[in-house]
């Protein structure tokens, strides 16, 4: 009886567990949350970034140093960012997209759409 | 960094820096660079010496990112303002003031009014510009342009004769490769091969850019990728220097005619190449950041041929 009631329990855990991770599943609109990368240290980190479609991506500028993001195709270009401050772009379509930053162009990264 | 390329080109840039050094003149005649012991910090007089040193040409301000307000420097508009007491100090002004660039710090248009307010300051009033990569990192490219484009027709390369000597002010900062240097492009390298056509090899060249127009140190970007085309044109030149921005610091070489000149920031000094994770501010205790910042001013040696190179820091 006892054996049998602790299973139960288990089981109705078990179903809220499921439930409880059934509400964190990513909807279609939650895959569209901020993607992040980091500019520091003259990199951006990460890169590559995978985001799936119609994410947005925001850089954020974390030296001294300003920094742009100019993408090499000119789809999107952010003006010169100053220490924490940032730039975010929307990418709507599958692919694969380079960018840049202008003022230190070895500073190179990509973003993977998928 | 770690290849023996990046170590070898590091070797080259230290060895470049060895002859940079803080209130030398350089006199060059002929394209012979001669260290002279310098007494010229505080300008022209009537002294033996200074009449050796020639008069002063123009003076070349560099990298005063107005805007700037990090530890490295929280008072960028004071050490300009200090620069432009120098200049005013001169016994004699020189004719003209060249900025290499970087006169703004994020191409702000609060910024381009602030330093052009402090300009204004300056007793030489005639100044010639080429932008840096921070005057042009609006989105839209235009602050720099709508302010200093008129000369260049908003090319931002163009040329101008002064007292014999034929200046040639150039752009390496718009047209940048990913992952390379800076670029001068193909449509300015032919500009450039048209307005030199037909000058006389003894007339004096000045070239100046943002960006070194050699290769000091390709890991940071402190070159311009396409340079070389643009010294193939120079060469047949009696005297040719070319002065840039850009780094922060004094680096020279001389090659053949030519001399190379990087001056010193009124801003904020940068780092020795590849030392530290890439060329930001570089802190400096206070009291020595005065030593680290100044200008550098050209004179007329030998008229016409000779050009004659000193560097003045603030303090």
């Amino acid at each position: 009886m006892n054996v049998r009631r602790t299973q139960l329990l288990l089981t109705a855990i078990g179903m809220l567990v499921l439930g409880a991770m059934e509400v964190y599943v990513p909807s279609v609109a939650e895959t569209t949350d901020p993607a992040k990368i980091v500019v520091k240290d003259f990199m951006f980190n990460p890169t590559p970034l995978t985001v799936k479609a119609g994410a947005t991506v925001t850089w954020t500028n974390m030296d001294d140093e300003p920094h742009t993001v100019v993408s090499d195709t000119g789809e999107f270009k952010s003006g010169g960012m100053d220490t924490n401050e940032s730039f975010s772009h929307k990418f709507d379509k599958p692919g694969t997209y380079h960018f840049t930053c202008s003022i230190h162009p070895r500073m190179v990264g990509t973003v993977v759409v998928q | 960094m770690s290849n023996d390329k990046s170590l070898l080109s590091r070797r080259n840039a230290l060895k470049c820096m060895a002859y940079g050094g803080a209130g030398t003149l350089f006199a060059l005649s002929g394209g012979v660079f001669t260290p002279v012991d310098l007494a010229m910090a505080r300008g022209y007089d009537e002294s033996k010496e200074s009449k050796a040193l020639g008069k002063p040409l123009f003076v070349q301000i560099s990298d005063t990112h107005i805007g700037f307000n990090k530890e490295a420097n929280p008072d960028v508009a004071g050490t300009l303002t200090q620069t432009i007491d120098i200049v005013n100090g001169m016994s004699v002004q020189p004719a003209l003031i060249i900025h290499t660039g970087d006169i703004t710090h994020l191409s702000k248009p609060a910024e381009f009014d602030l330093a052009q307010q402090l300009f204004t300051r300056l007793r030489t009033t005639e100044m010639h510009t080429v932008p840096g990569e921070h005057d042009t990192s609006d989105a839209t490219v235009t602050e720099y342009f709508n302010r200093f484009g008129k000369p260049s027709n908003n090319k931002g390369y163009y040329s101008f004769d002064h007292a014999g000597v034929h200046f040639v002010g150039l752009i390496n900062v718009l047209q940048f490769k990913p992952g390379g240097l800076g670029t001068l492009g193909e449509e300015q390298l032919a500009w450039v091969a048209a307005d030199l056509k037909g000058r006389s090899a003894s007339t004096p060249i000045v070239v100046f850019a943002h960006m070194p127009l050699w290769t000091i140190y390709e890991p940071w970007g402190w070159g311009t990728g396409d340079a070389d085309q643009l010294m193939s044109q120079l060469r047949r030149f009696g005297s040719v220097t070319v002065l840039n921005g850009h780094i922060h610091q004094i680096v020279q070489k001389v090659e053949g005619n030519m001399t190379f000149h990087t001056a010193r920031s009124t801003s904020y000094p940068q780092p020795v190449a590849g030392v530290g994770s890439g060329p930001g501010p570089l802190k400096v205790p206070t009291d020595q950041l005065a030593a680290m910042l100044g200008i550098t001013s050209v004179s007329v040696v030998k008229h016409p041929s000779a050009l004659a190179l000193n560097d003045t820091a603030l303090a």
